[in-house]
């Protein structure tokens, strides 16, 4: 039973991904990105955790790709892609990046070993949101605080760039 | 057999929610109309009983019309977009609690051994986040169909809709957010077993204010509505769509509203509990046998439930009767500048207090009282300038 849903998720996962890729419309693109977030959330959900699970459709589908689909359409960009690229490099550039990062994904798949997944009942406790929160506030402080500094740092530059922009 | 009562479940709460909505068109109708001095639709059957047959039948005979200049697929997908989150966010939510196992005293422990509540489709431990994440979702429908009809003023209203929907979501997250410090768990079930004694508006008035206007915007009602105005956009996203694609639009948009009431029973209003219920149980157990306790437990429990519900549902009908449409700036400007502000404000509060204070009935009452001082000391910071005041600054411009 799960491997068969895990099959037909990871298929839409995949479909998702590759239709965006392919799409020449922004707006097509981002839907087909959000099909590959939801998939990508119900494998969180098969692997018993069903905080990702969430996490990942209130972050990624719920608040990124609406920004994304917002400022698409706020500018009309949905058919950009039609224009000439003026980088003419950056689409080889982005090729040999994508494909080196496939990859070293697997190879760091073939050589890991496999792991079994936890079953229902082992699960008990993994992945919960108490545990999950102690783990970032004990174990994990150090990585924590960075990120959180880095994201401060993103919303000082949003802040200083906006001002700017007011005072011509 | 679990997976059958599960589709059962499913299928009925789908069908509970839809009539839900079609009634709650008709219960809008005519109280509005008493608001207003009418009469309100009352020709199809006594009372206009039938009035939301024949809105659904005439719906259906209308022409189906995709625009020829409309992204197709997105404009067809858009509706199910919109209806999709309005009926799965019900999953988590109890509304009552009828013990299958018969024995109604489960219903009331914590552990929840020996419980099998057929009126709560999932009891997961993340249901306030599953909330959450399911609204967040709930914003696709109205931006793509605003996209995809290809028209100024649906793209217009869609565009209104994605910032008003992502402004106001972070105010909503900060009032759930302080009722699960409250309570200790993300599980509705929990949130609702844990307030028997004091209800959840008592510790969290503050964010019971918060919610109630943060998930009014959420739903587009009025007076955030400005995502369909007429008069300024020709109906906003729904204007290109017509027939059962508008009717599912309407769908989405009442249930949605029917959810949010019920959420907000459930975090601050005691959910299915009630004082006396647990008394109940055990009288009923004990002259009538556990069957016919663990029954009439369920009954009045979804009873109250309910009641709770059309009490929230009235009272978003009333404020739509009373309150002018929020200009789109000033819309912005009070979720961004009051309603998130004193989101933060009511987590820290909600902090310190549940850690300062010893007991958590002290600790309600005194989160009661900050929450209490806050708000009329928002009022007082946020009142505007009389109009008189205005007009005397427009003759000194000398215009």
């Amino acid at each position: 039973m799960d491997l068969i849903l895990f099959i037909i998720t990871s298929v839409i996962a995949l479909f998702g991904a590759g239709a965006m890729l392919i799409t020449r419309n922004a707006v097509h693109s981002a839907l087909f990105l959000l099909l590959n977030f939801g998939a990508i959330a119900v494998l969180f959900l098969l692997l018993q955790s069903p905080f990702l699970f969430t996490i990942q459709l209130t972050v990624y589908a719920g608040a990124i790709m609406v920004l994304f689909l917002f400022v698409v359409m706020l500018l009309g960009a949905e058919r950009v892609e039609d224009m000439p690229d003026r980088l003419a490099w950056s689409r080889p550039l982005a090729m040999a990046l994508g494909l080196a990062l496939l990859a070293v994904a697997g190879v760091v798949a073939l050589r890991t070993p496999p792991v079994a997944v936890p079953d229902s009942a082992q699960a008990a406790g993994f992945g919960e949101p108490a545990e999950l929160g102690a783990l970032l506030f004990t174990r994990y402080l150090l990585p924590f605080e960075i990120t959180g500094v880095i994201l401060l740092v993103a919303v000082i530059g949003v802040v200083v760039l906006n001002q700017r922009g007011m005072k011509r | 057999m679990d997976l059958l009562i599960l589709v059962i479940q499913c299928f009925v709460i789908t069908l509970a929610v839809t009539g839900g909505f079609a009634y709650l068109t008709l219960f809008e109708r005519r109280l509005l109309a008493r608001f207003q001095n009418r009469v309100g639709p009352n020709r199809a059957g006594p009372n206009g009983v039938l009035q939301p047959i024949a809105d659904a039948v005439k719906l259906f005979f209308k022409e189906d019309i995709i625009p020829s200049r409309a992204d197709k697929w997105v404009y067809l997908v858009a509706p199910a977009m919109a209806v999709i989150p309005a009926l799965i966010i019900w999953a988590v939510i109890p509304f009552g609690c009828l013990n299958v196992n018969w024995d109604y005293a489960a219903c009331f422990s914590a552990s929840g051994a020996g419980l099998h509540n057929i009126l709560q489709i999932a009891d997961i431990d993340v249901g306030a986040l599953y909330l959450l994440a399911v609204t967040s979702i709930g914003v696709y429908g109205i931006t793509l169909a605003g996209w995809a009809s290809n028209s100024k003023y649906s793209m217009l209203g869609s565009i209104r809709s994605s910032a008003q929907l992502i402004s106001y979501e972070l105010a909503l997250g900060c009032a759930v957010l302080s009722v699960v410090m409250t309570y200790g768990t993300l599980n509705t079930r929990l949130i609702v077993l844990q307030q028997g004694g004091l209800w959840g508006v008592v510790p969290q008035l503050l964010g019971f204010v918060l919610f109630l206007v943060a998930s009014t915007a959420e739903v587009v009602r009025a007076p955030f509505d400005l995502v369909e105005a007429e008069q300024e956009i020709a109906g906003g996203y729904n204007t290109e769509y017509g027939s059962m694609k508008f009717a599912l639009f309407f769908m989405a948009e009442y249930i949605k509203l029917i959810a949010v009431s019920a959420i907000a029973v459930t975090f601050f209003f005691g959910g299915w509990r009630f004082p006396g219920l647990e008394t109940l149980g055990r009288g009923v157990t004990e002259l009538a046998g556990p069957v016919a306790g663990a029954l009439v437990v369920g009954l009045v429990s979804l009873g109250a439930f309910l009641l709770k519900v059309v009490f929230f549902l009235f009272l978003s009908v009333w404020v739509r009767a009373s309150w002018p449409r929020m200009r789109y700036d000033r819309l912005m400007t009070f979720g961004w500048k009051w309603l998130l502000p004193l989101g933060l404000l009511n987590i820290v509060y909600t902090a310190v207090v549940f850690v300062l204070v010893p007991g958590q009935a002290t600790a309600s009452l005194v989160l009661c009282g900050m929450g209490i001082i806050t708000l009329a000391l928002t009022a007082g910071l946020s009142r505007s300038a009389r109009p008189a005041g205005i007009v005397t600054a427009a003759k000194a411009s000398g215009d």
